[in-house]
């Protein structure tokens, strides 16, 4: 059954894993092989993350579904992930954008998480936001040399932040399961992380010599399971393997 | 891209009271960058405490066609190794 905290979960673990299946896509393509590594760090990070969350959220389901099942078996109407990180890698500058914008979110997030009344969500996050500081500083050192670089890593990083703007109000959006969990002190009410959010990246942003990209029309959807086009590309890839042969190890 | 970054060697410290032992080499655009780079790609399974970064071209090193003044003159003097000591069980890293 999908209680909110079932939901909650899942919203936690699906913007983990669907981030790091595309941060995954990084591999082989960097700039340089040390990028190469470094987005593989990040994106496992994210896996184990999905991993312990989905695993939560299936225990707490009790129909019988493990972490693989969930990330295998669901259609993409079924994912709660947060419309920004399904969006495409675009180039180099647009990841670093949606890493700035993403990893400062989680920080605050898993940050206050760790005092959750529940025990599992605060474990999660005592051991993921150490995990997640480090990302946010890496995002963080690209956004500051591509803004304050040459005039075409300039450009570049402008656009990026211009692409992945309009999804980030999406994170900060009350909704119903996490609602229900805010009195219990399960969950972190999203609002309140806007202002720490705001301050940090925009911190970021003026050290770099970047204005505020212009405020554009929020879009949202995606913890309804109202997602872009790109999520189901996403997932054809993901799950081609573990439907074609069910069970496969290797 | 590649050719405009920089070549940097990288040391890492496994314990404390231990040296920084170099441990190979990454490109980075900057020293800031190098460190990290060499945290992502030489300490992933938990190998260092600390780790520090130097520019590969700092780097002033012994040429091999010295290699015979250098080092030959070490070789019979045997009076220099503390083989003459007993090593209390309680030393360690000698």
């Amino acid at each position: 059954m999908t209680t909110p905290r079932v939901a909650y979960a899942l919203a936690l673990g699906d913007d983990a894993l669907v981030l790091a299946q595309r941060l995954g896509e990084w591999v082989a393509r960097a700039p340089e092989l040390e990028e190469d590594v470094a987005l593989a760090n990040i994106a496992l990070d994210l896996l184990g993350q999905a991993r312990t969350l989905l695993r939560y959220a299936g225990d707490l389901e009790g129909a019988g579904r493990d972490e693989d099942a969930l990330a295998y078996w669901r259609d993409d109407r079924d994912f709660r992930n947060a419309l920004l990180v399904e969006l495409p890698n675009g180039d180099f500058a647009v990841t670093m954008a949606r890493q700035l914008v993403f990893a400062a979110y989680q920080y605050e997030l898993y940050d206050r998480l760790r005092a959750s009344s529940d025990d599992t969500l605060a474990a999660v996050a005592g051991k993921a936001v150490k995990e997640v500081h480090y990302h946010r500083d890496h995002a963080t050192q690209w956004v500051l040399r591509l803004g304050d670089g040459t005039d075409e890593s300039r450009r570049r990083m402008v656009a990026g932040l211009a692409t992945v703007w309009p999804y980030a109000d999406e994170l900060f959006q009350p909704d119903d399961a996490t609602a229900a969990l805010v009195a219990d002190g399960v969950a972190v009410d999203p609002p309140t992380l806007r202002e720490p959010w705001t301050s940090y990246v925009e911190g970021v942003l003026a050290e770099a010599g970047l204005e505020l990209p212009e405020a554009a029309a929020p879009r949202s959807g995606g913890r309804r399971g109202l997602h872009t086009e790109h999520l189901g590309f996403l997932l054809a890839e993901m799950q081609h393997l573990h439907r074609s042969h069910p069970g496969a190890t290797w | 891209m590649t050719s405009e970054w920089p070549l940097w060697e990288v040391f890492i410290r496994a314990r404390r009271g231990l040296s920084h032992i170099h441990v190979g080499s990454l490109h980075a655009p900057d020293a800031a960058m190098a460190v990290r780079n060499a945290r992502d790609v030489y300490t992933r399974r938990g190998e260092g405490v600390s780790i520090w970064v130097v520019p590969s071209d700092q780097i002033t090193a012994s040429s091999p066609d010295e290699k015979d003044a250098f080092f030959d003159p070490a070789g019979d003097k045997v009076y220099r190794h503390p083989t003459f000591y007993e090593v209390p069980a309680e030393a360690k890293h000698l």
